[in-house]
């Protein structure tokens, strides 16, 4: 299995045995006035990998923007211990590796390399440690071969890797996935399932893919209405078909 | 089709392919400058231009008729120097006459247009070949070595990453556009000139919206990787001896062809 | 292929090493000083979007539609950047497409991409945004009107500008190049109106905020309001000059001694056109060329890094 942190000295946030992500009471509306978050309060701990699922317009996608703090509302968050403030947010931003739905407006430069590198370089690594850790990144998806390739020149799941390898060069705590398998094909889908399994990275990953989630996550937290309905063990949300009707959602 | 039609890069192992960029992109530029610099009528000057291209070609191992196939890019906007024949300059060659208009070609007027077509025909040659040999990241990478504005360079490779994603979808657009008026195959398509420039313009706005949103979320993917409003970018080429010698002889080459046009 | 060059894209060799030059002198001029106004105004939200957009007219301008007779009717896009970007965005966005174009795909010149930036990149902007920005108050169905009629008079003043550069470089005799352009033109300008109105259309439907009058007037002061109707004018006025008395303006030119200027080589220009330590030799007079080149080129550069000094 690839190592993908080997430098932890870059990122000076300490180890926490409790809760990596802590989200407090998160209230957001739109500049419309659409409110988009009710009050979301979410416990996430180091090691873990969780299913976010729930309808469209449920809130994930803006729920995932603020655990970098791209959209910030009311309520409180913080990563690893640290509260999100202006102070903290480069650092929150390197330790939450966030993967957008639509790789082609995650993969934004003309090749792949430039890509995974964009991440380290805007940290404000050295040169030399850009490279390797562009190299760890692409080795840690198996895209090594696909450095100097041009990204539009990728197929879907090809740009889904990329994309992925683009923030685990960033040496991310906390991955965050968008439709990881959304317009993908059987083969794509299956191989990028083996890839989210091997990564040792705390996952939260949105999807509609509830047979994706039975196989590869132990917790799930579900949305509906920009408020958390129901959190825990993926086994028995899945079983629970009023649940999920209740939510627009099909038992996979 | 899909939109890779764009791509002009042409993968070979080759002397060319591996030149620094900025050898290519200077030595392009000065090949083109030095085109523009030879006096008309330098026959043997624009020959021996013509053969440095075809040694190039030659080099670059696309084959030695690479450039030459794809040459005529420049042929309709020829059109634009015809009327350069009849130059009042110079001795009358020849005259004719359409509709009680008598128009005479020169000499001069003659060797102008020879010159014109021939220069554009080497330049765009230059240029095709720089762009086969070299991939087009790289040659921005030489361009801001060779200090056009951070800023400039930057927009051209957004525009470069995302023309690909926006061609394909006014290709889906024209396809949707296409599939909606199938019903009326054999008629004139739809509607009158200023109907169908509409439904352009409509497809344009369309285009301009999503363009529009999409940068902003391009812009979250960005922040979220660090970017703070200051770009970096990494400095990966840097000039060999074998560059630095490539260079010196192509520019020494170039200056030949100078003095061939200028000596006689 | 869907993408067919616009006609107004000047290959390398039809212009002069002169006329090449002092439009590439201007354009350094213009972008340098859009390079210096976008970073000082605008957010750094604005690379991506200039990016973004800059794909977008380059993906619009394969959006033709038939005229008449096998001519097709083509977007250019400068004036619909400048309007809604506002101009010195778009001027940035301009300059980038037919970079690209140049550069990629050979659709324009290199030597002569300082011209064709300038006939299709800041002229457009000029003439666009200038002449909306003095109608951005007015109702809805005049703005729209005057951005129509600012957009076929970009089109229109661009084929003319190109047209006279073809005849001062001596590639083209005027009493031919400026009719045939402008009739071309005129007809190609009205697909480019319809097209930036159906757009602006829908834009402000969709997005209101994007062209509210306050944005626009942000954009770029009177002093564009100034420059567009100035430049609007002019082309107005020098249009029917040129085709219905062509020998007037060949007249006027050679009085002003554009003409010797435009067509002879550079070293034409330095005085004596030889370089007195090396004699009246060919030697010397390649000497003086070079020197005449390498002179404009250092000016270019200058200019460029002085404005480079100004946005850093």
């Amino acid at each position: 299995m690839p190592i993908v942190h080997p430098s932890p000295t870059v990122l000076p946030l300490p180890a926490t045995p409790g809760a990596l992500l802590l989200a407090k009471d998160l209230h957001f509306s739109y500049p419309d006035g659409h409110p988009a978050l009710r009050g979301i309060n979410l416990q996430l701990n180091e090691g873990e990998k969780v299913a976010l699922v729930g309808p469209n317009g449920a809130g994930k996608s803006t729920l995932m923007l603020h655990l970098n703090g791209i959209l910030t509302g009311s309520g409180n968050l913080s990563v690893a211990g640290l509260p999100l403030t202006e102070k903290n947010l480069p650092l929150i931003r390197a330790a939450v590796g966030l993967v957008f739905q639509n790789p082609d407006d995650q993969l934004f430069s003309p090749t792949v390399f430039e890509d995974v590198a964009f991440g380290p370089l805007h940290m404000g690594l050295p040169e030399p440690e850009v490279y390797r850790r562009v190299e760890d990144a692409l080795a840690a998806v198996r895209m090594s071969e696909y450095r100097n390739r041009l990204s539009h020149h990728l197929s879907v799941g090809e740009k889904k890797r990329i994309a992925i390898a683009t923030v685990l060069s960033m040496s991310p705590r906390l991955l965050v996935l968008d439709e990881p398998s959304a317009g993908l094909d059987p083969r794509a889908r299956r191989a990028l399932i083996h890839l989210l399994h091997e990564l040792p990275v705390t996952m939260l990953v949105s999807t509609h893919d509830l047979a994706m989630v039975r196989e590869l996550f132990p917790r799930t937290v579900m949305m509906d209405g920009g408020q958390v309905v129901a959190d825990g063990a993926t086994a028995d949300l899945l079983q629970n078909q009023a649940l999920l009707e209740a939510h627009g959602l099909e038992m996979p | 089709m899909h939109s890779d039609a764009f791509d002009r890069y042409h993968f070979a192992e080759s002397r060319l392919h591996r030149l620094d960029p900025r050898v290519k992109v200077s030595l392009t530029v000065a090949f083109i400058l030095g085109n523009a610099l030879l006096p008309d009528a330098s026959w043997l000057a624009l020959g021996l231009a013509w053969f440095l291209l075809l040694v190039a070609n030659d080099q670059s191992r696309l084959g030695l008729w690479f450039t030459f196939r794809r040459s005529f890019l420049a042929l309709p906007f020829a059109l634009a120097a015809l009327s350069a024949i009849f130059s009042p300059l110079g001795d009358p060659v020849f005259s004719f006459s359409v509709a009680n208009i008598t128009l005479t070609v020169t000499d001069f007027g003659l060797v102008r247009f020879a010159g014109i077509l021939i220069r554009a025909w080497l330049s765009v040659q230059a240029a095709i070949l720089l762009v086969a040999v070299t991939p087009f990241p790289d040659i921005l990478h030489a361009l801001e070595h060779l200090r056009m504005p951070r800023l400039l360079i930057t927009i051209i490779s957004f525009l470069y990453r995302y023309l690909f994603v926006l061609t394909d979808e006014v290709l889906r657009l024209l396809r949707a556009r296409a599939a909606r008026s199938a019903g009326m195959t054999g008629q004139k398509s739809g509607g009158g000139l200023f109907w169908r420039a509409q439904v352009a313009g409509n497809m344009a706005g369309q285009l301009f919206i999503r363009s529009y949103e999409r940068s902003d979320r391009i812009y979250n993917a960005m922040l979220s990787r660090g970017y703070t409003g200051n770009l970096r970018t990494l400095h990966p080429h840097t000039m060999k001896p074998s560059d630095w010698r490539f260079l010196g002889l192509a520019l020494f080459a170039l200056l030949l062809t100078q003095l061939t046009g200028w000596i006689r | 292929m869907h993408f067919s060059p616009a006609p107004l894209h000047i290959p390398d060799g039809f212009l002069t090493l002169v006329i090449s030059l002092v439009f590439w002198a201007l354009t350094a001029l213009a972008v340098g000083t859009a390079i210096s106004k976008t970073n000082q105004s605008l957010g750094e939200k604005q690379i991506p979007l200039m990016g973004v957009m800059a794909a977008f007219v380059f993906a619009a301008q394969m959006l033709n539609f038939p005229v008449v007779g096998g001519t097709s009717g083509h977007f250019l896009g400068g004036a619909l950047a400048a309007i809604v970007l506002g101009p010195w965005a778009g001027i940035l966005v301009m300059t980038a497409v037919i970079s690209i174009q140049a550069l990629l795909f050979q659709d324009g010149g290199l030597l002569v991409m300082g011209a064709n930036i300038f006939n299709m990149g800041i002229l457009t902007a000029l003439i666009g945004f200038g002449l909306y920005r003095l109608s951005s108050r007015v109702g809805k169905p005049v703005r729209l009107g005057v951005a129509g009629f600012a957009a076929w008079l970009s089109t229109v003043a661009s084929a003319l500008l190109t047209a006279l550069q073809l005849w001062l470089s001596g590639t083209s005799r005027l009493e031919i190049v400026v009719p045939a352009m402008l009739g071309v033109h005129l007809l190609i300008g009205l697909g480019e109106a319809i097209i930036t109105v159906a757009a602006l259309g829908f834009i402000e439907q969709a997005r209101p905020d994007l062209l509210s009058a306050e944005k626009t007037a942000s954009q770029g002061g009177q002093g564009w309001v100034l420059g567009g109707v100035f430049v609007s004018l002019g082309a107005v006025l020098l249009s029917p000059l040129a085709s219905a008395d062509p020998d007037g303006l060949e007249k006027v030119a050679e009085d002003l001694g554009f003409l010797g200027a435009g067509q002879s080589a550079p070293y034409n220009i330095l005085p004596d056109y030889t370089i007195p330590l090396l004699g009246e030799t060919a030697l010397s007079t390649i000497a003086a060329g070079a020197v005449g080149a390498l002179l404009a080129l250092g000016l270019v550069i200058l200019i460029g890094r002085s404005l480079r000094r100004a946005q850093g």
